[in-house]
């Protein structure tokens, strides 16, 4: 018995692309060390799309699940498609989280938001 | 997967002595203490049989025992019955901002009625300061409660020199003994106490069973309302079976106390001086030497106690953390932030807490896979990469 689904727990055990990107074209963070959260996002974006996402979680089984899940859902989409995705989409992803734990959510979604902020302010550096 | 169990403070199994004593008094001997007839009666028997154990391990007479239906109503009884007692007296109550939920909880309800509560700090050891009890008392106290042990960390605290300061200003006194009894000596005279609180299912009893020691002539009034059980001090139908196993677990506890008392605790430093000296950045929380015999916690640094948990359950080890992240409020415990704890370096706490189950290769074992699971964790955590 866990109090998480199967599938956060598989995340939880296996969490996929934990790490940092080299010369990332975005970072994002999210949460904070008092609520006993916090993640780091990597973005690689080629033509407008992200080819690769790894992030760095400090936090509770929900908070690791939720930022390789969302990893996951951003590879091989577009910016735009990126900024659709809610805390919400990334819970059901996972086949739902516990009630309390819905923030965990919150901050992968923040994350990500942070990290395409990043990257656009980046690019216009650039120019 | 052998499963190994660390986490006798949240609660022990039913010694299999204690069910077998216990099982007649379901469906067998099922009368009710208060009957007149021999099946009553002999429920009546064996309820002040185990009483007088009871009496006896804590050094109190047969009658100063009432039974009740565990640490938390123990703890509720203690600080309502003595505040709606003394009402007239006072209204001012000191106890530490260590305590166990069932003390903090029931005071801040108190304080919502007109009561004055004072949460006395603690030392980064989570020790209370005798002194800072005699200081905090006035005109208007009516009751200290100071825990005789912490459950998180397994601090001691000077109960007998707490004791004596109330003893001095003639004030009700109340322990928390929960996480004591049944495991170190406990003595009501020496310890100078007239209220304590304890609960079979911490040591090897059934849980829904409990006792408050109340010394003759303390000043309070009954916590339940209804029938003439235990002296009309606590209504109810006696909960035979499970005051019967209350009785054979005390009675257990006592035959081997001190032998069992040595082995947990070079169990627990072999622990202690394992993980100190084999992971990096960790803290022992809790006192290096006052604590209890079976209590280690530490910090993990960078690290998030759930992670751990999880982790640990899954390679077949329970024990538990103080993080937030057990818990509904996103707070992380209250007893690791009085000791003076970052916020997230409370939330990497892991409590073990030992029992008659442990053994060495168990203590190998448990370091063997939390370091393991202690290095992923913190390659994967971005406080971590800053260091």
């Amino acid at each position: 018995m866990s109090v998480y689904s199967e599938k956060v727990m598989d995340h939880f055990r296996n969490p996929r692309n934990v790490g940092e990107i080299e010369n990332p074209d975005g970072v994002g963070k999210a949460g904070n060390p008092v609520c006993g959260d916090i993640m780091e996002l990597y973005i690689k974006v080629e033509d407008e799309k992200i080819v690769d996402a790894k992030f760095k979680t400090f936090g509770c089984g929900a908070a690791i699940a939720t930022s390789s899940m969302v990893t996951e859902m951003v590879k091989g989409k577009t910016i735009e498609e990126a900024l659709k995705i809610t805390n919400k989409a990334v819970a059901e992803a996972l086949d739902g989280l516990p009630p309390i734990k819905m923030h965990c959510s919150v901050l992968a979604e923040e994350a990500l938001k942070s990290a395409i902020e990043d990257y656009y302010k980046k690019k216009e550096e650039v120019k | 997967m052998k499963y190994i169990y660390m986490d006798h403070a949240a609660t022990t199994p039913t010694n299999p002595d204690v069910l077998k004593a216990m099982l007649p008094f379901f469906s067998e001997k099922y009368g009710n203490p208060s009957s007149l007839y021999s099946i009553g009666q002999e429920s009546r028997t064996v309820i002040e049989e185990a009483r007088g154990k009871v009496a006896k391990f804590i050094g109190a007479k047969h009658d100063e025992i009432v039974f009740t239906s565990g640490g938390t109503e123990s703890n509720n009884f203690a600080l309502m019955g003595v505040a709606w007692a003394n009402q007239k007296k006072g209204n001012h109550i000191v106890t530490s901002s260590i305590e166990h939920h069932a003390i903090i909880n029931p005071c801040k309800f108190l304080e919502k009625r007109g009561f004055k509560v004072t949460y006395l700090p603690v030392d980064k050891y989570g020790i209370v300061d005798p002194d800072d009890v005699k200081k905090a008392i006035t005109d208007k106290t009516i009751l200290i409660s100071i825990m005789h042990a912490n459950n998180e960390i397994g601090t001691i605290e000077p109960i007998a020199e707490i004791g004596k300061v109330a003893r001095e200003k003639e004030i009700i006194f109340h322990t928390d003994a929960v996480q004591t009894v049944g495991h170190i000596p406990v003595n009501v005279d020496e310890l100078n106490v007239d209220l304590l609180s304890l609960s079979a299912h911490k040591f090897y009893g059934p849980k829904g069973a409990g006792a408050l020691y109340i010394r003759k002539g303390t000043k309070i009034v009954p916590y339940l309302y209804g029938g003439d059980q235990e002296k009309r001090r606590r209504a109810s139908t006696e909960n035979v079976p499970g005051i019967v196993g209350l009785g054979k677990a005390i009675e257990l506890a006592m035959q081997d106390m001190e032998e069992e008392c040595k082995r947990l605790a070079s169990l627990r430093n072999m622990l202690i001086e394992k993980i100190l000296s084999e992971v990096d950045e960790v803290i022992l929380n809790g006192h290096p030497t006052q604590r209890l015999p079976n209590n280690a916690n530490f910090s993990f640094k960078y690290i998030e106690g759930e992670s751990l948990i999880l982790s640990l359950d899954m390679e077949g080890i329970a024990c538990s953390t103080g993080s937030a992240c057990t818990s509904s409020s996103l707070e992380p415990s209250h007893v690791l932030r009085a000791i003076g704890l970052p916020h997230e370096i409370a939330h990497g706490s892991l409590r073990f807490t030992l029992g008659r189950s442990n053994n060495e290769e168990q203590i190998d074992y448990v370091v063997e896979k939390l370091k393991k699971i202690v290095n992923k964790f913190r390659s994967m955590s971005p406080l971590y990469e800053k260091k």
